[in-house]
């Protein structure tokens, strides 16, 4: 018996809905094994993974407060995405909303100001747009390639960070160690739901998504992407004007990496540190892809993800499972993805050799 | 003549997921005979050719090489076999000599130089003299072709494919070819002709096997039929005419092009070189010209997709548009129909519908930045509707539809549009003939209308059936205008190559340069 | 400056340039067959890992190189699996794999974190080395030096003067042509993105086996994505990534030196330099549309399906 690939007439719409499913069914079987090759009971290591972190009340205010990043910066990133812009510097951006943030925070130290917090996001969302505004320069201006420019500068905020909360930002009373004061009550979220570590923060990313929603699916602009990103010449032809794309689809991840890097400093955090992500910036990436550039897809894709930065945690603490293992997850989940996609445009036909000859 | 064909096809067919592009094919030819292979564009010939050459894996059917049943592994067996293949669409490498193009399709790993050396004398001996330590990109798309032809005779094939291969030649230049193509035949070579042009084939070959819908429709003897009688066979009536043509409306001038001189974006791309015409209301004009010439370049500046340094430079109705980009300009009452359908003209992967937004959402589409998805829908039913574009419905993806249904679509998503000016290139490339007509037919019923049109066409019958006017676009420089009355395809084919009053070969008619004989550089 | 100081500093930038001269040719040549591999610094620190490991458990040299190239191979074979037989976007392809590498390294690496290794000793070249001043700058380096200039020389030699490499580079230009003359774009292409994933994993091993012998998470720290940016910077000619690779050498190195030099600067800052100069080379480079497009393989990055009629 063969499998015979061949193209399909016509795109699939049922899989391009199905490989983000199938991809996901496949990471989980994946990690069976790999809990199975690192000596665990694979059925015990799935529910510490998978299950415990999110069988209480509690656990699901912490898997939307993990998602909350990753929808938001999910929900920017695709905007680009969806017209070719790369923009895969959202960890900087997101450095750099929680230093503008945080540098608020702590001038107010003390004041009880109810104007804070919507100033830290603003000052948070002005940091990420001046970050992701070098490469979308850089692009227009000098062809520089984004990607790489982007990516770069993640390196550069990282240690800028680390600079300023070894240094200028230090918080004078803390023995030395590298990190800001503590932030004041006024600077923090409030708690949604009591009992849970919820913050106003996860509401805040779940509106984003809706107006990247409203964008991208009702709006002239985000179908002028969708052209830049199907056709270049194809929006160059209608005038759509690319320059101004590039920089639309460049800021939109900055501006959501900002706010979610003010978000995260002003909710679970409430201090700067010289880290401030465990990499939310580059899982938003996966996020954006396996949530099909698609709002909805990604405010379902960020659960996922963020679920396996939860299980990470689960598994080091109860089964002695390495952290790594998240990012293996995360690594699979897009390859599963990328490989199920080609499901979208082929089909697998099983022949047999009588059918041939017959 | 031999006995034994060359080549003999049998029950050749090819299936695609979504056509059969050939149904049990047979076909035969004989040593030293020129054989055409005639049907409108998609009828399935390319297919056929490919198979022929190793490039496409048949279905079903047998092919015999000199009566010994051979499976063509691919194109290095075929070439091993003596089949050698012009393509359309050329297999060259831009960035790569010559020499280095004309290596890589030689199976035996020779020796650079000494190549080089055989490209020099085989070319000149043949008359298509060829430079081998050129670059290719800096090759005009006549002297391109005669890369792929030398690349071929250098392995002196038994068998010649060449598809489609006038389409880039004047017509005299296309003569030169014939010449050399008889002699290679006269020395024994089968020479397969795919074409869908009837007087060259009634003037160049021996047979023709016809092919409509992917099926063999008949056999002939080209030179005892008559042009209606191949074109039945070829499209099964006769082939239509647009109608209605009337006499010219003496209107405002619409858009004007003054001294347009500009470097092209392309490295590989021509520049061009002061170039002057005007279009009026109510009149088609022609521009002329093998493809390459400058026609890219003119165009982009023209829609706005490339923006002129000097706002004067183009105006419609005295307004200077230079400067504007092309949604400023379609503002102004331009359409444009690029002759890259899909991926300029089309955008795949989105829908009839969100296609006809391309262009057309300023008309009403657009409300407070969002999208009115009805208002789109219905510009879409009417594109369709009114020019008769066969598809399953608005919403299926625009990749479903065959070439020629969405240049109708494309162009009833301007002309709708009511455009004062349309600009269309290459209005019928690869679009089979009766959505050729519908196209036409619109134009002229535009024209009729008042508006001005401006058409590009690199088919000189096409641009005498429509025009009122004529120029000509050679190596980036335009020609004067001539009424099409006062003219003909044996002046204009002079003029392509650049021999026109003011043009680039004007003070050394016929001299010692290597594109003397007609080719354009 | 002292002499003796400057030509302790250029001795250090060829070390320190070494990773990016195999990663960036490696890439190149999978760049010059069309194909656009984001995933470096994912095969850079799975090549260094997989080195380091081989280097604790056996000491051998040529075993820890054996296998920093196979696991890097295997990881382009990754890569090659998805933008080649399924047809994955190279972009999203591209970071996928390094993101798996990243996790990948960090979790085979949990075990060796602080373990040190004695590092691999020079190898002057016997009389050359003994020449005062250039014997030292020129013949005195560790085995994998000398290895990464015969790559240098393979490459070029491979791509401008066999017939291998002028069929890569057609298949690099277009695809389609390539196809129609009768190559295998899809085998071609493999090769290519094999070979680069092995050079990259060598690159890594340079890294975690003599440049610095320790394993540290995520030691590569973005040299897989400055030996992209070196690509670009060569325009895609080999010799001018070796050019490159030293500079940036240099400015990895710099840092050190500057605090040696008494000069008050936190290391933070001086640690953002290689990663500014990336910006800056490229910006500079990029700004040259006709050189690039005269250089760079027309088909880079784009999905070539061969199914396509």
């Amino acid at each position: 018996m063969f499998v015979r690939i061949e193209p399909r007439p016509e795109p699939s719409r049922v899989m391009k809905y199905c490989s983000p499913l199938i991809a996901a069914v496949l990471m989980l079987i994946s990690g069976l094994i790999i809990f199975t090759l690192l000596g665990k009971d694979p059925v015990q290591a799935f529910h510490a993974f998978f299950i415990e972190p999110i069988h209480d009340l509690y656990g699901i205010g912490e898997l939307f407060i993990k998602a909350a990043p990753l929808m938001l910066i999910g929900t920017g990133l695709a905007i680009g995405f969806r017209a070719n812009i790369w923009n895969i510097g959202a960890e900087g951006q997101m450095a750099l909303g929680a230093i503008f943030g945080g540098y608020i925070a702590i001038i107010f130290h003390g004041s009880s100001s109810h104007f804070i917090l919507p100033l830290m996001i603003l000052c948070g969302a002005i940091g990420g747009i001046l970050w992701a505004a070098i490469p979308a320069l850089l692009k227009t201006v000098f062809n520089a390639n984004e990607i790489l420019v982007s990516l770069m500068l993640n390196y550069v905020a990282l240690l800028l960070l680390e600079f300023l909360v070894h240094g200028p930002l230090r918080d004078p009373n803390g023995y030395g160690f590298p990190q800001s004061v503590l932030f004041s009550d006024s600077a923090m979220l409030p708690i949604l739901i009591e009992g849970t570590r919820l913050h106003l923060g996860v509401l805040i990313s779940i509106i984003g998504v809706g107006i990247g929603w409203v964008f991208l699916e009702k709006g002239f602009t985000g179908y002028q992407l969708q052209v830049a990103g199907l056709a270049q010449k194809a929006a160059t032809y209608a005038g759509f004007k690319y320059k101004k794309l590039i920089w639309i689809g460049m800021l939109s991840g900055g501006i959501t990496a900002g706010i979610a890097g003010a978000l995260e400093i002003a909710g679970p955090i409430g201090q700067l540190l010289p880290s401030v992500s465990p990499g939310y910036g580059y899982a938003a990436i996966i996020v954006a892809f396996v949530g099909r550039l698609h709002p909805g897809g990604i405010f379902l894709s960020s659960l996922l993800m963020a679920l396996l930065y939860l299980g990470g945690e689960s598994g080091q603490m109860n089964l002695d499972l390495p952290s790594a293992v998240t990012g293996i997850f995360q690594g699979l989940l897009l390859f599963y993805l990328l490989a199920a996609d080609f499901l979208i445009h082929y089909r697998l036909r099983l022949n047999s050799r009588q059918r041939e000859n017959g | 003549m031999n006995n034994t064909p060359r080549l003999e096809l049998q029950g050749m067919t090819k299936i695609y997921p979504s056509v059969i592009a050939n149904d049990s094919i047979d076909l035969r030819i004989y040593p030293g005979e020129i054989h055409a292979v005639l049907g409108e564009n998609g009828a399935g010939k390319s297919t056929l050719m490919k198979a022929i050459y190793g490039v496409v894996k048949p279905d079903r059917g047998r092919i015999l090489w000199n009566g010994k049943p051979v499976v063509i592994q691919n194109p290095a067996h075929a070439r091993k076999l003596g089949i050698g293949m012009v393509f359309q669409h050329f297999s060259l490498f831009e960035t790569l000599t010559v020499t280095e193009n004309i290596a890589l399709a030689m199976d035996d790993s020779p020796r650079l130089e000494p190549l080089a050396e055989r490209i020099r004398t085989v070319s000149a001996d043949y008359g298509l003299p060829l430079d081998p330590e050129r670059l290719v990109h800096s090759l005009s798309v006549g002297l391109r072709q005669r890369v792929e032809i030398l690349r071929c005779l250098l392995q002196e094939p038994k068998l010649l494919i060449m598809d489609e291969p006038t389409s880039v030649l004047t017509p005299q230049a296309v003569r030169i070819m014939f010449d050399t193509l008889r002699r290679l035949a006269a020395e024994g070579c089968s020479i397969l002709y795919i074409s869908h042009k009837l007087d060259e084939i009634m003037e160049l070959c021996h047979k023709a096997t016809i092919i409509r819908g992917g099926k063999v429709t008949g056999y002939a003897k080209p030179a005892e039929e008559t042009a209606a009688s191949l074109a039945r066979m070829m499209i099964g009536k006769e082939l239509p005419i647009c109608s209605g043509k009337r006499p010219v409306i003496s209107g405002r001038k619409c858009l004007q092009v003054n001294d347009l001189s500009t470097k092209s974006a392309d490295p590989f791309g021509t520049d061009l070189q002061a170039i002057n015409f005007s279009v009026s209301e109510g009149e088609i004009l022609g521009i002329a010209g093998i493809s390459g010439n400058g026609q890219q370049e003119l165009l982009y500046c023209l829609s706005g997709e490339r923006l002129v340094d000097d706002k004067n430079l183009i105006t419609i109705y005295d307004v200077p548009v230079g400067h504007l980009n092309p949604d400023q300009r379609r503002n102004l009452g331009l359409g444009f129909v690029p002759e890259e359908r899909l991926g300029r003209g089309a955008v795949p992967g989105m829908s009839l519908t969100y296609n006809g937004i391309l262009t057309a959402h300023r008309h009403g589409m657009v409300k407070n930045g969002l999208l009115r998805f009805r208002k789109a829908a219905e510009f879409a039913q009417q594109c369709i509707t009114g020019f008769s574009v066969q598809c399953g419905s608005k919403d299926d993806p625009i990749t479903s539809l065959s070439g020629g249904n969405m240049q109708k679509y494309i162009t009833g998503r301007e002309i709708l549009q009511q455009p004062k000016l349309l600009i269309v290139s290459q209005p019928t490339w690869g679009v089979d003939v009766g959505a050729a007509n519908v196209i036409r037919q619109a134009m002229i019923d535009l024209r009729n209308n008042g508006s001005a049109v401006l058409v590009v066409s690199e088919e000189l019958d096409e641009l005498f059936e429509i025009c009122d006017r004529l120029i000509v676009l050679a190596q980036g420089r335009s020609s004067p205008s001539l009424q099409v009355q006062d003219t003909n395809k044996e002046e204009i084919g002079l003029w392509m190559s650049g021999m026109f009053p003011g043009g680039p070969k004007e003070k050394t008619p016929r001299t010692t340069t290597q594109e003397q004989d007609g080719y354009v550089c | 400056m002292d002499f003796a100081i400057f030509i302790k500093i250029l001795i250090a930038a060829v070390a320190a340039g070494t990773p990016f001269v195999y990663a960036a040719l490696g890439e190149l040549v999978t760049e010059k067959s069309g194909v656009l591999n984001l995933g470096v610094e994912g095969m850079m620190l799975v090549g260094a890992i997989t080195g380091f490991i081989a280097m604790a458990k056996t000491g051998s040299l040529l075993l820890a190189v054996g296998c920093g190239m196979t696991a890097g191979m295997l990881m382009a074979a990754i890569f090659g699996v998805l933008t080649l037989t399924l047809m994955a976007n190279q972009v999203a392809s591209g970071l996928a794999l390094t993101i798996f590498g990243i996790g990948l390294s960090a979790f085979l690496g949990l075990k060796y974190t602080s373990i040190a290794l004695p590092g691999i000793p020079e190898l002057p070249i016997p009389l050359l080395s003994d020449i005062p001043v250039l014997g030292k700058l020129f013949f005195s380096y560790d085995i994998l030096v000398y290895g990464s200039l015969a790559l240098l020389a393979i490459v070029s030699w491979f791509l401008y003067k066999t017939r291998a490499g002028l069929i890569l580079r057609g298949v690099g230009e277009a695809p389609k042509s390539a196809h129609a003359l009768g190559y295998n774009v899809v085998r071609i292409r493999y090769i290519a993105v094999l070979f680069g994933g092995a050079m990259a994993g060598l690159g890594g091993v340079y890294l975690s086996v003599a440049y610095t012998p320790v394993w540290v998470e995520g030691m590569v720290a973005g040299r897989g994505w400055v030996s992209l940016a070196l690509v670009v910077f060569a325009t895609w000619r080999p010799l001018r990534v070796l050019f490159g690779a030293y500079l940036f050498g240099a400015i990895t190195i710099a840092q050190f030196h500057i605090q040696g030099l008494g000069i008050d600067i936190p290391s933070q800052l001086l640690s953002m330099l290689p990663y500014l100069a990336t910006i800056l080379v490229l910006v500079v480079i990029s700004r040259d549309l006709t050189a690039i497009r005269l250089n760079s393989p027309a088909s880079l990055g784009i999905t070539y399906h061969p199914e396509n009629q």
